[in-house]
């Protein structure tokens, strides 16, 4: 065994694990991300896949990868390009060949470089063997052959032993970060408990990689990330869809509500039903129904009988709910409706990331039927987004839409773990036994209206989505009565400005340039902005999470800045919210429709130029 | 508890139906009812989707939520769900339910969620003036068909025993006192209850069921059916059903040396819906038209899976709050 393998400290890495669909790559992922958290490492990920479950093998469009960045240093984004990847075929290869550092380390899976691969993956001679990746440190490890050979004994069959390739990858990867197997291990036999034969190969072929690793001397040093200096707490990691899950769970305790969710499966929220579905044993009921407005419906039906309800959605599932958040408006009830956006329009690009639903949440439904909109901006806050939306939505009974994204949704961070009582207290406006009501009677501050819920003495009465007479809520068609409650739901909106924070800036409090983002943007915004103060330039980041209403300093924010862009992963609908919001003030832009993230680098070159001007 | 009229049941609200509409005979059997079923005023929750029927929930003085088109039964399941111990009633009409409603309708009698739905057929779009409906007769020319439809009705039945309907009943506008008992069973009945009411539109549709409800022909047009009881109809109750090989035929007690004995005994009860099909499609001229209850099995209601599994789960449960969750699972300590 070669003892003088150079240990070399690093600030910070970017890996990324590509292969087939089929492959294991976002497990592999996950791994080493869980192993790297234990470490106390800072990091982001961005597990990125195709929309088809297994998609033609070996082709590019089949590619399914898995991105993180880990450091010791404070991590806001998976990083823009890889230090190293993994390429478990040529088609791995050629997908992420503009999306690897110069110079950085490739391990390819030689085994699948056979001339029919390479055919599916578009190549008619291997990259390996002409100049394509001149100047980068190409590992050609025989990953297949060497699992197979470890494995020759264990008894499985051939399907099974080539599935466990994946972990070959992943140790050659742990030797290089020298990263400990004990996390993996322990996953493993927890995963496969019933198949004890799956776990013993999955370790054996794991170790196999990691002594290849060890022993192969085409790596010239192995590398060490250290533990990033986090706060001190108890630490987890939490993808953001699981966080949102969380959110609504604590935000029920604490209002000593029951939680309902009504939903229909849709990438990429479904992960949010699949986690509350665990816990029956905290008294959630979710209730998968028959299609997305059912969901909904189900949901505002949960609210009027006095859960805090909920329901879970993407684009295209808002678009069909948007009848029944209408209602739930008409009717002044709390819901949160959360829609994970995806690429749109239509079916779209359902497992990519965009920002381009803002309109319709805020717009989307006939008549004039203003929501309150918020929206998450880290898979960690994804947490406490889900328990503000579910406070306002219960303390105003008004609908809220909270905004996540694909990218907040499957990409995960490590996470300080607070307890439900570090959250601000919930009281829901309910009418109670014995008391006067009349169910449009509303609070002289908020305006919110009370519930009477069904099984209460006395209190009995109809809602609908006819036009509700002012105090009494009896049915009206009496035109000025219309006009003033089309008021009233407006105002009712903006008034939960009096209760929201100020918004806050990151960087200097005036000067050239204000970056303004809203959402899952933050990570690579701050990164770019953080670069760009440390230059000297006078730039600051503004992120909302408060989308309607905005907070009130916003405007003063404004004011302070000579120039004023707005980034976002859509053709600009915040920039022209703000537009009609803020009239005269102008407001650049900066837009990204393909799918993916900003880069940090994209971001910072893009403010440089418009610095320099 | 309190002594309950029909009158607790009226709100102060002024109904609103066209004079001589079926509607007011459903409103004023179920605010009778209601009192007799022994339970609280506040524990009633009326669902309506839209349509003329689906102003119901604003007459009744109880709970109620007219919502939007065809939805009803989502939100009807989402208010059981929330509380199961609620008495949740469906208003519903064949455009709301078997129409824009289609998919919601076959879920809640698949999932045997504990509502009772009432559905009000008129075979005719009436709130939006006059459009067929998906049980309008073929050929029926109306203001989007004036050249006659050419599509084929549903059949209310047939959609309910497909989606497994536990109980499905039937009831003509004329006839309170039946539909008073049906009302009653059905609340009785653990599962989805679906009451199809063969509802006169007095102005877009009428006598649409005249060869069921006319005065003239009832008796022999109309069918009560009553569980473990022979299937006797007409005027002397001489005429009775019987199956003859696949088919119902219609056979007279004293003629071709049929008996009482001959004659099928209804049997509710029965899981196989086959009789149960065949009995709710008759139809005049060639048979009496089923009424009462049709079909009425025991099978276990969604909420009562759903709390079965939250009582067991939080029974079993590792961790029975929040906090003991969050802090499951791989973590690590920092200290800085």
């Amino acid at each position: 065994m070669d003892t003088t393998t150079k240990v070399v400290d690093l600030e910070k890495v970017v890996i990324k694990f590509a292969g087939d669909s089929g492959d294991g790559m976002q497990l592999t992922g996950t791994q080493f991300t869980d192993t790297s958290a234990l470490l106390g490492n800072d990091l982001a990920t961005f597990p990125d896949y195709p929309a088809e479950i297994r998609a033609p093998q070996g082709t590019v469009a089949g590619v399914s990868g898995f991105q993180i960045h880990i450091g010791r240093i404070d991590i806001n984004t998976p990083g823009d390009i890889a230090d190293v990847l993994v390429a478990m075929n040529p088609a791995a290869l050629k997908a992420n060949k503009n999306w690897i550092k110069k110079g950085g380390t490739i391990i390819v899976n030689i085994d699948s470089f056979t001339k029919k691969d390479l055919e599916k993956a578009g190549y008619e001679t291997s990259p390996l063997e002409d100049n394509s990746f001149e100047g980068y440190n190409i590992i050609q490890a025989p990953i297949t052959k060497l699992t197979r050979e470890a494995l020759k004994d264990s008894g499985l069959d051939g399907k099974s032993i080539g599935r466990s390739k994946n972990m070959f990858a992943l140790g050659i990867v742990y030797w290089m970060f020298n990263r400990p197997m004990a996390q993996t291990e322990k996953f493993l036999q927890k995963k496969f408990a019933k198949k004890p034969e799956v776990v013993a190969a999955n370790i054996k072929v794991m170790h196999a990689g990691y002594n290849f690793a060890d022993t192969i001397e085409a790596l010239p040093s192995s590398y060490t990330v250290l533990s990033a200096n986090l706060k001190s707490g108890t630490y987890r990691n939490v993808m953001g869809n699981q966080a949102i899950a969380w959110g609504f769970l604590a935000a029920a305790e604490r209002a000593n509500k029951e939680l309902f969710l009504g939903s229909y499966p849709i990438t990429p929220a479904s992960d949010i039903l699949h986690e509350l579905a665990k816990y029956k044993n905290l008294g959630v009921k979710t209730f998968q129904a028959e299609d997305e407005i059912a969901g909904i419906c189900s949901a505002i039906g949960a609210s009027f009988t006095g859960s805090l309800a909920i329901t879970t959605t993407s684009g295209p599932g808002l678009a069909l709910k948007a009848e029944g958040l209408g209602l739930a408006i008409m009717a002044e009830l709390p819901l949160v409706v959360v829609n994970v956006q995806r690429g749109g329009p239509s079916t779209g690009l359902p497992t990519k990331t965009e920002q381009s639903d803002l309109m319709q949440a805020l717009y989307g439904r006939n008549g004039e039927s203003p929501s309150v909109v918020l929206a998450s901006s880290t898979p960690g806050n994804c947490f406490d987004w889900a328990y503000m939306a579910s406070k306002i939505t219960l303390e105003h009974n008004t609908p809220v839409v909270l905004l996540s994204d694909g990218y907040l949704g499957n990409g995960a961070e490590p996470w300080k773990i607070k307890s439900t009582m570090d959250m601000p207290e919930i009281n829901p406006s309910i009418a109670v036994e014995g008391e006067e009501y009349q169910p449009y009677a509303r609070d002289k501050k908020t305006l919110a209206r009370k519930l009477a819920l069904p099984g209460t003495k006395g209190l009995e009465h109809r809602l609908g989505g006819l036009e509700k007479e002012d105090i009494t809520g009896n049915v009206s068609y009496d035109p000025e009565n219309h006009e003033k409650m089309v008021g009233i739901r407006a105002e009712k909106i903006n008034r939960i400005a009096d209760i929201i924070p100020n918004q806050e800036i990151f960087g200097k409090e005036e000067g050239d340039l204000l970056v303004v983002g809203w959402g899952g943007t933050h990570g690579s915004l701050y990164s770019a902005v953080d670069n760009l103060l440390k230059t000297g330039e006078k730039i600051a980041l503004c992120q909302f999470n408060y989308i309607n209403p905005l907070p009130k300093n916003t405007a003063e924010i404004f004011s302070k800045y000579k120039n004023i862009i707005v980034c976002e992963l859509n053709s600009g609908q915040f920039a022209n919210y703000l537009r009609m919001n803020f009239q005269g003030t102008i407001f650049h832009q900066y837009n990204k429709i393909q799918g993916f993230p900003f880069t940090t680098s994209e971001l910072e070159s893009h403010f440089k130029t418009l610095l320099s001007k | 508890m309190e002594h309950l009229t029909n009158k607790d049941f009226t709100s102060d609200q002024e109904v609103r139906w066209c004079p001589g509409c079926g509607d007011y005979t459903i409103l004023r059997a179920m605010q009778k009812a209601l009192p007799a079923l022994g339970k609280k005023k506040e524990d009633f929750v009326f669902i309506s989707g839209i349509g003329c029927s689906s102003r119901f929930p604003y007459y009744m003085n109880t709970y109620g939520f007219h919502t939007i088109h065809g939805r009803a039964p989502a939100f009807a399941t989402g208010v059981k769900l929330a509380n199961p111990k609620l008495s949740v009633w469906q208003i519903t009409g064949d455009g709301d339910a078997l129409a824009i409603g289609g998919n919601h309708f076959i879920h809640a009698l698949r999932r045997n969620i504990d509502i009772n739905i009432l559905l009000f057929n008129n075979e005719i779009y009436g709130l939006t003036k006059g459009q067929f409906s998906p049980t309008s007769k073929k050929g029926i020319k109306t203001k989007s068909n004036p050249h006659g439809t050419t599509d084929e009705p549903f059949s209310p039945s047939d959609l309910a025993i497909g989606a497994q309907g536990s109980f499905f009943a039937r009831v003509v506008d004329t006839n309170p006192k039946l539909m008073q008992k049906i009302f009653t069973e059905a609340e009785e009945h653990r599962g989805t209850s679906l009451i199809e009411i063969l509802q006169n539109c007095v102005i877009f549709n009428d006598k649409t069921f005249a060869a069921i409800t006319g005065k003239e022909v009832k008796q022999n047009a109309q069918l009560i059916l009553e569980d473990g009881k022979p299937m006797l109809f007409g005027a002397e109750m001489k005429k009775g059903i019987v199956l003859n090989g696949f088919k119902l035929e219609v056979v007279t007690i004293g003629e071709n040396n049929v008996t009482e004995e001959d004659i099928l005994v209804h049997d509710a009860k029965e899981h196989d819906p086959t009789l149960h099909a065949m009995l709710a499609r008759m139809r005049p001229p060639e048979f009496p038209a089923a009424l009462g209850i049709i079909r009425a099995v025991s099978r276990q209601t969604f909420d009562e899976g759903l709390l079965n599994q939250l009582e067991y789960e939080k029974e079993n449960a590792k961790f029975k709050t929040v906090d003991e969750l969050l802090k499951s699972g791989e973590t690590w300590e920092v200290i800085s």
